[in-house]
This record gives structure tokens, sequence and C-alpha cells, in this order.
């Protein structure tokens, strides 16, 4: 049996809040009513919901029941959560498609990334034993694998800040992110150290967010959407967590993932990489093999917005948003997870 | 660090700070505790009227729940336990009830303490009202509650009226 055509139908991102005073579920409420009025459908027409979201961030266990409020469960529902970013959700979904259990699927994430210290929540996600107890934080972590970058000679100092520079530039024509600074590369090569070699516009901007994505299969996705984003490939690796046995200087997993989801098939126009940091999204592009033709985060990326546990699934939405308007052909979405690129997430879309 | 019988023990604790936000919802009904008063919301679509307002939303609908509803501050209660058990950190004398009690004018119930009656004689369907601590202890909190005690009333047929759904 073959696989079912299924692709992205609809989006809704929530434009990025710091010290937001919703709640999770208010954040999402609306969302999830805005990606249905924009495909024309209502919630009894949601054969399942996914949704990624990560209770360390609201420090509530359990908090991920209290989302489904906003959704609405009566007539029951079929749902599932993922403790992860949204992105592993539309993973799950587009599995749950796949078994024809359902064609229409609602995903949808939140992170309320600024309501506490999230280089020091996500530093829980470390081995708990060897690495967690010294409250390394991600920047540390990532610090120290651009600096292993460097002195490889696998990215430059030059390379990373103009990463930065174009995130910054593309960023500010997008209404869901934070605008960045207007500085030039040497102005901000000329910026201080934060986490030596890291500058401050090599980490991303945590923002609070929300956003939802609608994925139908077959002739539901032909009649819900003019263009829909048809999910060609689909692939997830993992890195070992020990970080001292992996190289830090290139992501195997995100080669693999990359090579199985086919993005080395055809030209991609653009590509929605989700690297927290500047070094990062040039270990990707080198890693998936990305030419220099593919347009890089229009979106901004993650450097400019990232709301943790739904960056991954908003590249999702920016890279199905430019098949639908007809300025991109073929598309990659990516999400990442874990320190240092351990988990990616690759995903390949194209419209006919 | 202790290496009293040969071992090495690191005690390393783990502790995380929030700022926690009530959202706009449920500051409503908190701030309505602050003045004493029962505030519940209800919703637009299905008209049920939540107390406290979790989330903000109607769970049924999906829908913000924006319209502010005083209830109480009477209520019926629509179940009971009869608790018997000692446990660490008790403050209330055994045996006492915790009752599920439907607040007048609001369509969920919610749990609190019932004094000043016998447990035996605690019923589905009696009527109670709050007994509040002092002005003083008060907070944005139903703690500002000290317990609910009967009215004395007759008993409520629970399911005649007031939706107990």
């Amino acid at each position: 049996m073959g696989l079912r055509d299924i692709a992205i139908v609809g989006t809704a991102q929530r434009p990025s809040e710091i010290n937001s005073t919703f709640t999770s579920v208010e954040l999402l409420l609306p969302i999830i009513q805005e990606v249905l009025t924009k495909v024309g459908i209502e919630r009894q027409d949601i054969g399942f919901w996914c949704h990624g979201s990560c209770d360390y961030m609201s420090g509530q266990p359990f908090s991920f029941v209290a989302a489904v409020d906003a959704i609405g469960a009566w007539p029951p529902i079929i749902e599932s959560h993922v403790e992860a970013d949204g992105a592993f959700a539309l993973y799950e979904a587009w599995v749950k498609l796949q078994t024809g259990e359902a064609d229409v699927a609602l995903v949808f994430s939140n992170g309320k990334t600024t309501s506490g210290p999230i280089n020091r929540i996500l530093n829980l996600q470390t081995d708990p034993y060897m690495v967690a107890p010294l409250w390394p934080g991600f920047d540390v972590l990532s610090a120290l694998q651009a600096r292993a970058c460097l002195e490889a000679g696998v990215v430059t100092q030059r390379q990373m800040a103009e990463v930065a520079w174009r995130s910054q530039r593309d960023g500010k024509n997008n209404p869901f992110t934070l605008s960045g600074t207007e500085m030039s590369v040497d102005e901000l090569l000329s910026q201080p150290l934060t986490v030596d070699p890291l500058r401050a516009h090599d980490c991303a901007i945590p923002v609070d967010g929300a956003n939802a994505i609608i994925l139908a299969a077959g002739d539901a996705a032909r009649r819900l959407a003019k263009r829909p984003a048809w999910i060609r490939g689909i692939d997830h690796r993992i890195d070992t967590q020990r970080m001292g046995a992996r190289s830090m200087i290139e992501s195997s997993s995100a080669t693999i993932a990359a090579q199985k989801a086919g993005v080395g098939k055809d030209r991609i126009d653009v590509a929605e990489l989700h690297a927290p940091y500047t070094h990062q999204e040039l270990l990707l592009r080198q890693a998936m093999g990305l030419s220099e033709s593919t347009h890089i985060n229009p979106s901004g990326g993650a450097l400019v917005a990232n709301p943790a546990m739904a960056a991954g699934l908003a590249r999702f939405a920016e890279a199905a948003e430019s098949v639908f308007s007809g300025s991109a052909d073929r598309v990659l979405a990516h999400c990442t997870s874990g320190p240092l690129l351990q988990q990616n997430l690759v995903c390949v879309m194209e419209g006919e | 660090m202790s290496e009293a019988d040969g071992l090495i023990r690191l005690r390393l604790p783990i502790a995380v700070t929030y700022n926690w936000s009530a959202g706009p919802n449920a500051t409503s009904h908190l701030a309505g505790l602050l003045e004493g008063k029962l505030i519940g919301k209800r919703c637009p679509s299905c008209l049920s009227v939540y107390f406290p307002a979790r989330n903000g939303v109607c769970p049924k609908c999906a829908q913000i729940l924006a319209e502010d509803v005083t209830v109480g501050p009477k209520g019926t209660i629509t179940t009971f336990c009869i608790v018997n058990v000692p446990f660490l950190g008790q403050k209330i004398k055994l045996p006492y009830v915790a009752a599920q009690i439907l607040l007048d004018g609001a369509d969920i119930s919610m749990q609190h303490l019932i004094q000043e009656c016998e447990a035996e004689d605690v019923r589905i369907g009696m009527r109670v009202e709050p007994v509040w601590k002092d002005r003083s202890e008060w907070g944005p909190s139903m703690e500002n509650i000290e317990h609910f005690r009967p009215t004395g009333e007759p008993d409520q047929i629970m399911g005649s009226e007031s939706g107990a759904s």
C-alpha cells in the first residue's frame, strides 16, 4: 500500500509577545479559530487534533491537558499531545492521516517562553546525572559548539553575523516576529561577546507565541486549499544525547533526515530552518546540502522570534504559506529539538 | 558532599522560578475574591456559568468567557466525602466533610469544606453558605472562605433547577 497524499491547507500564527499576560489556553484559542475560519471548516470537521507544548515551560505538570479547553472537547474528539515542538505533533498527525483513520487534522503549539528562564528550563533536557546539574544552559553549550566550528574552519564569525543580519532584515517584514536591530554586518561584528564566541545577535530572541496548522489528505486537501503544500517527504533523526560522543562540527541526524525526506532530489526554493543560533543555521545548510539558490528563512527564522515548542511548527507554517502564495514550488521545513541540534525533523513540501 | 562511608554523594537541587500570569479571565475571579465577591463567567455560546472560570474558556464550546456573573454566596451540596483518614500536614479535626458545592447561579460545582454540623448530617441537596475569614486575612484566593455551613433552608432536589451538569 502506498502512502496517502497529505498537505498543509491552512496556517495561523499569533504575533510574538514578551511577557504575555494571557494563559496558554487564551493564547491558543483565537489562533485555532483563525485557522478554522481561513480554511472554511468547523471544529466538528477535524478528525484528529495534535498539540505540541512543554510542561516545564509553564511549570505545571499536565498543563497540556488544559489546552484541550482551547479546542473544545464536546462532542468527544480524538486528540493527542507531544511533549515537544508542534512540528513533532505535525509528524504524528501525518502518521494518523496515513492510517486512514482521519482525513483532516489540526496541529497546534504554544510556548510562553518568557514566563521563565528558558535557558535554564531547556537545560533540564540534558542528561540529568552528568550534565544538567552543572547548569550549563543552552547558550553556553551552543557557544562550545560554535567555538568548535570556528576552530575547525567550518564557519566564520563573519558568516555568523551575515546570518544574523539577513534574519533581522527579513524578520522586519514578518508581522509575527519582533523586529531586530538595523546594524550592518560590520557593526554586528563590533558588538560585545555575550557568551564567547557568541554575541547577542547569534542567539534567538525568546518570545511567547502560538500557532496552528491544518493538514488534509487527498481530495479533502484539494477541496480546502487552492494550492495545498503537499508533503513529499518527512523524516526525523536523533543524535546521541551524549554530547561528547558526537561531532560538534556537523549534524549527522540532519544529514540523514534530509536524505530520507528527499531534499536532494530537486531544487529547494525556500528552506525554513529552525536554528536558534547563527552557527547552527550554517551547520544545517551544510548538513542538508542546501545550495546558494535556496532562499533561507525568508520569515526571519527562529533567530528573530523563538517561541520555544512553537518555533518549529512556525517554520512549517512559513514554508507552506510560500507554496500557497505561489512564491515557491518546492520548500523545506525543519525543526530541531534538544541541545546542539540533537534532533532534526525535515519535511519537503511541493505545490502543484 | 559526604565521604563518611567511602561513597561520594552530591546533593544537586534543581529549581526554576516562573512569572505566572493568571490571565484576564481568571484575574476577574481572583480580584473578586479580594472584595469578598464570587465572580464566575458565562459562556456566550451555551450560556453555562463557570465558577471558577478555569482557563477563561468554555471547554465545551471553545469560546472565550467574557461576561462576569456574580454567583452564590449560597449553594447546594451535590456530592460529598467524609474524611476519616489522618495524613501529614492535616489542619482540620477528623472526621470532616469535603463537599462539591453548586453555588446559586453557577453550572459547575466546586470543592470546599463543610463545618458547623455533624459529618453524619451532611447530605446531597443540603443548602450551605460561606463563612468568610476575617477581612484582614483575605488574599486573591478561595481560602478567604474558611468553610461552608448549613443554612437550615429546605433541601434542594438536584437536577430540577440549575443544571447540575
